[in-house]
This record gives structure tokens, C-alpha cells and sequence, in this order.
């Protein structure tokens, strides 16, 4: 190895990157353009449920579940109605998500100290918001029942009714629960992923294109030489990415930033490497730039959103396909990406994570290398 | 060190099926222009990209400069410079970038590297330009550009690949007086080309042909070793009618329009000489001119490759 040639060769991949100002906008203002894009589009959260009212009861306790619901952030009374029809016909139209119809005997049932039911209409097609609304609205049914119930206690002159259990829930590291605070922090990882091999998979089928690898291979510069020069150049380029996705985050998301900057910048170059090493690799197996950027994609793209557990729990998916997200390196960086950001933690923790990345890093470097060594053919 | 700035012995490439080098043998001396001569894919280029480490040899032998390519290739990439067809420099840097790089990659010393750049600048006749991107030279400057960056680190073999294929006449005359330049300088030139013309520049010629060589040596010597094949030229009243009246002539092994006349080849000039005026005044045709002359280049390929087809055949 070559310190000299190793320099030249990242100056003069320096130099090509610089030139070509398209591409240097594009690799600069993509990650910000995808961290927006998906960072105000991509919410688990469930707020503002559009709510039909159909209160059959017409009591001041029925007005008053019906006014609990109104104070609640997670509801949005749309309307309401006196029969089942416009029901009907808004989750039809998914004008509505839910709709809360009150029986006619709820509040005499609730004064009573029997059974008060309320029925809830949901729109189940998409079951995931569909259960998270419906547990919202069960539990403001259910507190008001409750209160309701120790406040009849209290004026009949007992004591107030003991909940015999009494939990205390008090949420760790995201306690807003807000999902953009997970969600952002595993785009930057997937962003990362994205970009670096998007930017070292042309360089390579470049030189092959324009007959310039041939000359190259002629001389005595190394593959290893030439794989490394070309990634320290990109390398620049992967750091100035990331460090754009950090203030994103902090800074227009507000997510909480909570690690070591220094356990970031290392784990981030860590992964650069890795990344943009599988480019190179794709760049000199494809040869031709139009199918390096297509393998490049492809292959960072679907893994990276799939199977990096930045949205889909790897937890719940099949073993084989838990298995196979572990060649992931995503997936390693989305786990340290959320223990730096949401959690604080280090090294001591996340060990075993950064040493996949290093093997990751270390072993498509390997291969990098000697898919170049192979001559022309 | 061997006398021999590249040997080869049997050397042979094969691609799946295809023998795209056949037992090539040839010896190239220190100093001289060697050239390799050949229509497209008679594998030229296979022969010379194996000889720079580009590709092994399926099997046989070959040395550059004394070291083997089979077991030192990297340190033959020291000690050799090659410029393919496609003046394979980047568009996107500057003449002097490219340099630099060039210069960088084949560890031409720091103290050096100056001086070696005003060289090739200079060679080049692109002083002026140094500033300027490469893509937009003309192609003649890219062609020498591209020789220059081939040759910083002083390599004592060079190997050009069609290196003026694409340049106008002009540029090619010119890249010629630099190859004999290099050459006087001590350099070992090996260059393959189809243009018969440059033939005749080389100190020594191997013709290949369907990844055999077909024929080794001087101009001279290749021109002379076509033996049973003289040359005639014939200027006459009548163009077609000499053509029609000569092919039927028994003697005459081929007729074939050239300029404003004919060229007759026969086995022997002098003997066929007679045999054709009579034929032609039979035919009442008045010869202007009849006389031996001494076969081009690409005379001698043309029947080089005859022979060859006919001994296939």
C-alpha cells in the first residue's frame, strides 16, 4: 500500500466530485429532501380521529362523556346525528374513523351502578390505526364511568372506591411517545445507507464506461490503493451528509440528542464505511453505471426500509426473515442511532452492534478489493 | 537482463471456444518500433493486454523487459506505458490534473515530477491548454495528451494500442515523429495499428491474422519474402478491356484496379511481361506503361492473407 498513490487517487476522486456540481447538489440536498419528506409524512401517531356522535341517551351524563370526548386531542367531533345513515355512509367515504353511539338507558344503567355500555363504530381497514383509536376511546369511556361511579360513592357518604391497583406508568427515554423521535433518528441511518451506495456505485462502472480502468489497471496503482482512495473521497462526502441529517434532526425535528457527539461522529464512519464499500463493490461487479445506480438502489433502498427495524419491528417478523435482516447494516445503525439520540447510551451497551458494523465494514471492504483485482475481460 | 524488451513463446489466449491468441511467438528488441500489424479482432489487442497484465495468458510464456507476466505483472507495470484506442484520460479534469494524477499513480519522484511535466506539456504542444479541460481538446491533442501521461514515468516499453485511430491525417503524422523521437530517446515502442501506411515506419512488423502471426520482419524483408508474387503496373487505352483479356491470361494470379491503371500480380515479372503485351495486342489495346514495381504494405498483407486462406482451405 501506497500512501502516495492512495492520496493521489482520493485527490483526483476529490476533484470529480467537486466538478460535477449536479450531482454534489443532488448528494447534498437529497438526505434533507428525504429526512422532510418522510419525516412529516411518516407518523404512527394518532390524533384528531375523525368522530360521528349519535347520542341516544340525551342526558347531562351522556353530554358529558360526549363533552370528554371533545376535550380530548385525540378526537374530532365531525358531527352530530340521529341515526345510523350518516354513519353508514361517512366510514363508507372515510369521512370518519369512529363513531360513538350512546343507548338510551346509559345513564340510568351508570346511575344505577349496572353495566353501561357504549357502542363504538370503527373503520378496521387499517387495523393498526384502527386498535390504537379504539383503545384511546375505551379509555375515556372508561375513566368517565369510573369517576362517575366514586363520585356516587362519595355523595351516598362512603369513601371513594379503591382501585385496588393503581399503575403508575411512567414511559422511559421517549415519554412523549412520539413516534417521529423513533422514526427520525432510523431515517437518518436508512438516508445514510441510501445515499453512500448511491454515490460510490457509479464510480467504478465510470471507469469501466469510459475505458479509463484499463489504463488504470495498467499501472502500478493497487486495487486496494484505488477502492480506499476513492472511498475517502466519498467519505467527505457521507460526513457532510450525516452531520446535515444530525441538525435536521435536533434542529427541525427536536429530537432529543442525548449521547456522545464523538460516539456518533465514530459509529457514522463506521457505517460510512461499510456503505459506501458495498457501492464500490456493486460498482465494479456491474461495470455499467445504469446498472450500478439500479443494484445500488435496489439493494440499499428495500433492506434499508424493510428489514432495518426503523419502522417494521424485527421482533415480529418470520425467523427466516429475522435472520436475514442481520446482514443488514441498517439495522445495527437504526439500534445506535436510537440508543445516541433517544437513550444516551454508549459503547457499553451498544457493543455488539458497532462490532457487526466493523465486520460488516471489513469484510464488503475485502471483497471490494478483490472483485477489482479481477482483470478485463 | 535478456536482449529482448519483450519475448513471447506459444503464448495463447482463449475466450470460452474462441482462440483469440494462437501460439503467438515473437521477439521485440531493445530500441526498436515494433509493429503489430492486423485487421480488427485478429487479436491484437489480447496479445498486447496480456503483455500489460491486463489478462493472463491462457497458456505459454512472455517476458517484459526481462520479468515474466505471469508471476511479476506488478512490477512490470513499473517499467511499461500503455495507451489504448481510447486515450483513456478524465473529461472532467484539466490537462494538468490528468499530469498530476498519472504522475502521482506511477511514483514519478517528487523532484522529478516537475520537470517531467513541462516534458510531457511540452511534447504534447499543449503549453497553452494546460489550464483547460480535457474534454475539450481536439482529438489529436487527447491522442498526445494521452501519450504523455503514458510515458511520465520513463517507462523503456511502451505499448500503444491503435493509438491513432480517430485522428485526422495531420495528427497522425505528428504522433508518428513523436514515436520516433521516443524511439531515439531509447524507448522500446510496440504498437499495433491497421493503417498500412504506418506499416512502414516500424523497424519490425509481425502481421496477425485470426490470432496467428502470419509473417514476421523488416518492410523490406516482408516485401521480398513474397516470393512467386510480383507486382505489375499497367496503364493502357482501354481499363476494362485490359482487365477482361488479363484475367483469362493464364500466369496472371490476380488483376486489380489501382488509381488509373491496373496492378497484375504474377509470379515473375520478368517471365509474364511478354505474355501480357502479346495478350493485350490481341486484344488491340495500346500499353502506355508496363513495369515492375515494388509491392506496398498492403499488397504484401492482402497476399499474405491469401495464402493463409488458401492453406486453411
Amino acid at each position: 500500500m501506497s500512501f502516495r498513490r492512495l492520496k493521489t487517487v482520493a485527490k483526483k476522486e476529490l476533484l470529480h466530485i467537486l466538478r460535477d456540481v449536479r450531482s454534489l447538489s443532488l448528494a447534498l440536498a437529497l438526505p434533507l429532501v428525504m429526512l422532510l419528506l418522510f419525516g412529516y409524512a411518516l407518523t404512527l401517531d394518532v390524533d384528531r380521529i375523525p368522530t360521528y356522535i349519535y347520542d341516544q341517551d340525551r342526558t347531562p351524563q351522556s353530554r358529558e362523556l360526549i363533552d370528554q370526548f371533545r376535550g380530548s386531542t385525540y378526537f374530532q367531533i365531525l358531527g352530530v346525528v340521529h341515526d345510523y345513515k350518516p354513519v353508514d355512509r361517512a366510514i363508507d367515504k372515510s369521512a370518519i374513523l369512529l363513531s360513538l353511539t350512546i343507548p338510551r338507558d346509559y345513564a340510568r344503567h351508570l346511575l344505577a351502578g349496572q353495566e353501561a355500555g357504549v357502542q363504538l363504530v370503527i373503520d378496521g381497514s387499517d387495523s393498526n390505526t384502527a386498535s390504537i383509536a379504539l383503545g384511546y376511546a375505551q379509555a375515556v369511556v372508561q375513566s368517565y364511568a369510573a369517576q362517575l361511579r366514586s363520585d356516587a360513592q362519595i355523595r351516598k357518604g362512603g369513601q371513594a372506591l379503591r382501585v385496588p391497583v393503581d399503575p403508575r406508568i411512567r414511559v422511559w427515554y421517549n415519554s412523549d411517545l412520539k413516534s417521529k423521535n423513533f422514526i427520525v433518528p432510523g431515517l437518518i441511518a436508512v438516508t445514510m445507507m441510501i445515499i453512500a451506495s448511491m454515490l460510490s456505485s457509479l464510480t467504478i462502472a465510470r471507469e469501466w464506461e469510459n475505458g479509463t480502468m484499463e489504463q488504470l489497471l495498467s499501472t502500478p496503482v493497487r486495487p486496494r490503493e484505488l477502492v480506499l482512495g476513492k472511498l475517502l473521497a466519498y467519505f467527505a462526502l457521507g460526513v457532510t451528509d450525516m452531520l446535515i441529517c444530525v441538525i435536521v434532526g435536533v434542529f427541525i425535528f427536536q429530537i432529543p440528542f442525548r449521547g456522545s457527539v464523538w460516539f456518533l461522529f465514530f459509529t457514522s464512519c463506521l457505517f460510512l464505511f461499510g456503505a459506501l464499500s458495498w457501492g464500490i463493490f456493486i460498482s465494479a461487479t456491474a461495470r455499467t453505471q445504469l446498472l450500478a445506480f439500479q443494484m445500488g438502489m435496489l439493494s440499499s433502498f428495500l433492506p434499508g426500509y424493510l428489514l432495518s427495524g426503523f419502522i417494521y419491528s424485527i421482533q415480529n417478523m418470520p425467523k427466516v426473515i429475522q435472520v436475514v435482516s442481520a446482514i443488514v447494516p441498517a439495522r445495527y445503525f437504526v439500534t445506535i442511532l436510537n440508543g445516541i439520540f433517544l437513550k444516551g447510551v454508549g459503547i457499553r451497551i451498544l457493543w455488539g452492534e458497532v462490532t457487526m458494523l466493523f465486520a460488516y465494514a471489513a469484510i464488503v471492504f475485502f471483497f471490494a478489493s478483490r472483485k477489482m483485482r479481477q482483470k478485463v475481460a | 537482463m535478456p536482449d529482448n524488451a519483450v519475448q513471447t513463446r506459444d503464448l495463447v489466449k482463449r475466450f470460452g471456444d474462441f482462440l483469440a491468441v494462437d501460439h503467438v511467438t515473437l521477439d521485440v528488441r531493445r530500441g526498436e518500433i515494433f509493429g503489430f500489424l492486423g485487421p480488427n479482432g485478429a487479436g491484437k489487442s489480447t496479445t498486447i493486454r496480456m503483455l500489460c497484465g491486463l489478462l493472463l495468458p491462457t497458456s505459454g510464456s512472455a517476458t517484459v523487459g526481462g520479468l515474466d507476466v505471469m508471476t511479476q505483472s506488478e512490477t512490470i507495470k513499473h517499467h511499461i506505458g500503455y495507451m489504448s484506442q481510447k486515450f483513456s484520460l478524465y473529461d472532467d479534469l484539466t490537462v494538468e490534473e490528468n499530469i498530476d494524477f498519472f504522475s502521482g499513480i506511477y511514483g514519478v519522484p517528487q523532484a522529478r515530477r516537475a520537470e517531467r511535466k513541462a516534458y510531457v506539456l511540452k511534447m504534447a504542444g499543449i503549453e497553452e491548454r494546460r489550464s483547460s479541460l480535457t474534454a475539450l481538446l481536439s482529438g489529436g491533442w487527447k491522442q498526445r495528451l494521452a501519450l504523455g501521461c503514458a510515458i511520465l514515468h520513463e517507462p523503456p516499453v511502451l505499448f500503444l494500442d491503435e493509438p491513432t485511430s480517430g485522428v485526422d491525417p495531420i495528427a497522425r503524422r505528428t504522433f508518428w515523429d513523436l514515436i520516433y523521437q521516443l524511439s531515439a530517446a531509447g524507448h522500446t515502442i510496440f504498437v499495433s495499428t491497421h493503417y498500412m501506411d504506418e506499416a512502414e515506419y516500424c523497424h519490425r512488423l509481425a502481421l496477425m491474422y485470426r490470432g496467428k502471426i502470419i509473417a514476421l520482419g523488416s518492410p523490406g524483408e516482408l516485401k521480398r519474402s513474397l516470393e512467386g508474387h510480383a507486382l505489375l503496373r499497367l496503364q493502357s487505352s482501354d481499363l476494362l478491356g485490359s482487365m477482361q483479356a488479363l484475367e483469362k491470361l493464364p500466369g496472371v494470379s490476380d488483376v486489380a484496379v489501382f488509381g488509373g491503371g491496373l496492378h497484375v500480380t504474377v509470379p515473375d515479372a520478368a517471365s509474364a511481361i511478354p505474355g501480357i503485351r502479346a495478350a493485350l495486342e490481341d486484344a488491340r489495346i495500346a500499353v502506355t506503361i508496363l513495369e515492375p514495381i515494388d509491392p506496398t504494405m498492403e499488397d504484401v498483407f492482402v497476399a499474405m492473407i491469401e495464402r493463409e486462406e488458401k492453406k486453411a482451405a
